[in-house]
């Protein structure tokens, strides 16, 4: 019977740094256990501009980053037997997995088995309307037709069946962070799907290994205030899990960061509602029974998780095209530059005012007033005396000709608005909506296969 | 009674869901707890977000961990989807309410 099983998680988003797996790596080669080590890199919109790269190319579709993340472990990984579990496929997990098997050759590895878990893409399952129907919480889809993506969670069992049948890397697209670590789990200590206590314990590990260094002293320092060590180098997450779901966060030795009951807790209820209700498609996770100790050490033993019986609907995620953003910026500095971005925006506004009355958009002035407001102003207070301000403009369209009059009105500012005007910069980008749905779990037909190495 | 610059003695931090932001706060000094609970109701936060016009607030408390969780309605413009402003995912809310004072019991 394995008594201890240790995950590290290596990455909590598609942009996440690549050189953070080495280190636990390094760390999980010295642990006496089951290895695992999981990706989490699939965000709500990542993997609808993924779709938009596979339909442009059939080969493509999987995370960007994907080389970057695999080349520097692998080799280590299987020598190692560290079996790697990522969401990194994206919208085409079996291009990923073939991606893989041409980097082990090219560094002379062994070929790895790698599964691939499919079955979360709903299109040519679930149409328009039937997705609008279901949709919760808004009214993103009334009348959209054309999806770009539309995906639903899977859960951990898919994972588990494939580390079950041998399997060195599992590759997935669309499935729960937290389903990374809990189908690990599962596998490895055999726990069964009605087993809700330690499916709950198994989920909370995932939530709090999902987003890597924001348990270890990321989106946390505040110096003076919250300080943190080494941040530059900060070391991602190991956890060590017992049978019965005991939990011990660390990170790797001679890293930089912390791992305390302030990171933990601030990770445990990050992007959670009801903290007695936290759905996964395996299990209703209760955190309120939950217990953090420190062990000193930068190590926390956190249980107490309690689970409930699954939710009898999956969530989905569906993206639709939203239009576009456009952004234009100038800057105003030195004596009186706060008064002189003021005279900019009011000619911006006067002049649009007359020109476009219906034009709606947004006045930012960074160094003043910028991230606090919302897009009414309501809390822009006085301008002050700042003497650095960069004014932002934004405003959304269906297409880019829709925002070219705000982008135009502000560059011409540089011949004919206030003195020193400077920098400007514009942008136009295209905008993916997401929508939540919840599915009956019949259309949620999962898959496990196995990838054979090219002879 | 005394009156205390939430950033002195709670951490937060910001998450979103769509349109929906939930800000975890927890007490540096776990004995803090029930004089944070008195005072820093879902009213309270409502009060230090009304330019942000939520349309519900609500807190979960979680004594054990010395903590509590407010979500907060249609605070997001929209959220990532359609919001204008640099901070779709309002990341950087924690520090509109750690900006806030309350009074608390006590004087330390």
């Amino acid at each position: 019977m394995t008594s201890r099983v240790y995950i590290g998680g290596a990455a909590g988003f598609a942009g996440d740094r690549t050189d953070a797996a080495g280190p636990l790596v390094e760390a999980l080669a010295q642990a006496d256990g089951r290895r695992f080590l999981m990706f989490e890199t699939l965000a709500e919109r990542t993997l609808a501009l993924s779709q938009l790269e596979r339909r442009r190319d059939p080969s493509r579709g999987y995370n960007p980053a994907l080389d970057r993340f695999i080349t520097p472990i692998l080799a280590r990984c299987l020598e190692e037997q560290i079996r790697i579990v990522g969401n990194f496929g994206a919208a085409n997990p079996k291009a990923a997995a073939l991606r893989i098997q041409t980097i082990a050759r090219e560094q002379g590895l062994r070929p790895p088995r790698i599964a691939v878990v499919e079955g979360d893409d709903l299109s040519g399952v679930l149409g328009a309307q039937e997705l609008a129907a279901r949709e919760t919480g808004g009214a993103i889809l009334r009348g959209a037709s054309d999806i770009v993506a539309a995906n639903v969670y899977l859960g951990a069992q898919p994972i588990a069946e494939a580390l079950d049948r041998g399997a060195d890397i599992v590759v997935t697209g669309r499935v729960v962070d937290s389903a990374l670590a809990l189908g690990p789990l599962a596998h490895a200590f055999g726990w069964r799907w009605d087993d809700w206590d330690r499916l709950a314990a198994g989920t909370l590990a995932g939530h709090l290994l999902e987003c890597g260094a924001q348990i270890t002293g990321g989106y946390f320092a505040d110096p003076g205030v919250k300080d943190v060590p080494g941040l530059a180098e900060v070391g991602y997450p190991l956890a060590e899990i017992d049978a019965n779901g005991a939990i011990v966060i660390g990170k790797p030795d001679g890293t930089g960061g912390r791992v305390d009951r302030q990171t933990v807790i601030e990770q445990i209820l990050y992007e959670i509602h009801d903290p007695e209700a936290y759905l996964v498609p395996d299990v209703v996770l209760d955190l309120s029974n939950v217990t953090v100790e420190e062990l000193g050490h930068n190590r926390v033993r956190i249980i107490g998780a309690r689970g409930h019986p699954a939710p009898e609907t999956l969530k989905a995620t569906v993206c639709v095209d939203a239009g576009v953003l456009g952004e234009v910026e100038i800057s105003y500095a030195g004596p009186n530059a706060a008064a002189r971005a003021r005279l900019a925006a009011e000619i911006i506004r006067d002049r649009l005012g007359k020109r476009a009355p219906d034009f709606k958009f947004r006045i930012d002035a960074v160094g003043v007033t910028s991230i606090l407001t919302d897009d009414d102003g309501a809390l822009r207070g006085t301008w002050g005396t700042a003497s650095d301000v960069r004014l932002r403009f934004a405003a959304r369209g269906a297409k880019p000709e829709d925002v070219r009059i705000l982008l135009d009105e502000v560059e011409a500012l540089y011949c004919a608005g206030p003195a020193g005007g400077a920098g400007v910069r514009r942008h136009v980008t295209p905008r993916l909506a997401s929508a939540s749905c919840l599915i009956e779990r019949r259309f949620a037909r999962s898959s496990v296969s196995m990838i054979e190495a090219p002879a | 009674m005394r009156r205390v610059k939430l950033h002195d003695i709670v951490n937060a931090r910001a998450g979103d869901k769509g349109n929906r932001l939930n800000l975890a706060v927890v007490c540096r000094d776990p004995s803090d707890y029930a004089a944070v609970a008195s005072a820093l109701t879902a009213e309270c936060v409502a009060q230090i977000f009304a330019a942000r016009k939520p349309s519900k607030i609500v807190r979960y408390d979680l004594p054990k961990l010395a903590a509590f969780n407010f979500v907060l309605d249609d605070v997001l413009e929209g959220g990532v989807n359609s919001s204008l402003g640099l901070d779709g995912h309002g990341k950087s809310l924690s520090f509109l309410l750690l900006d806030a004072e309350i009074e608390i019991a006590g004087s330390k």
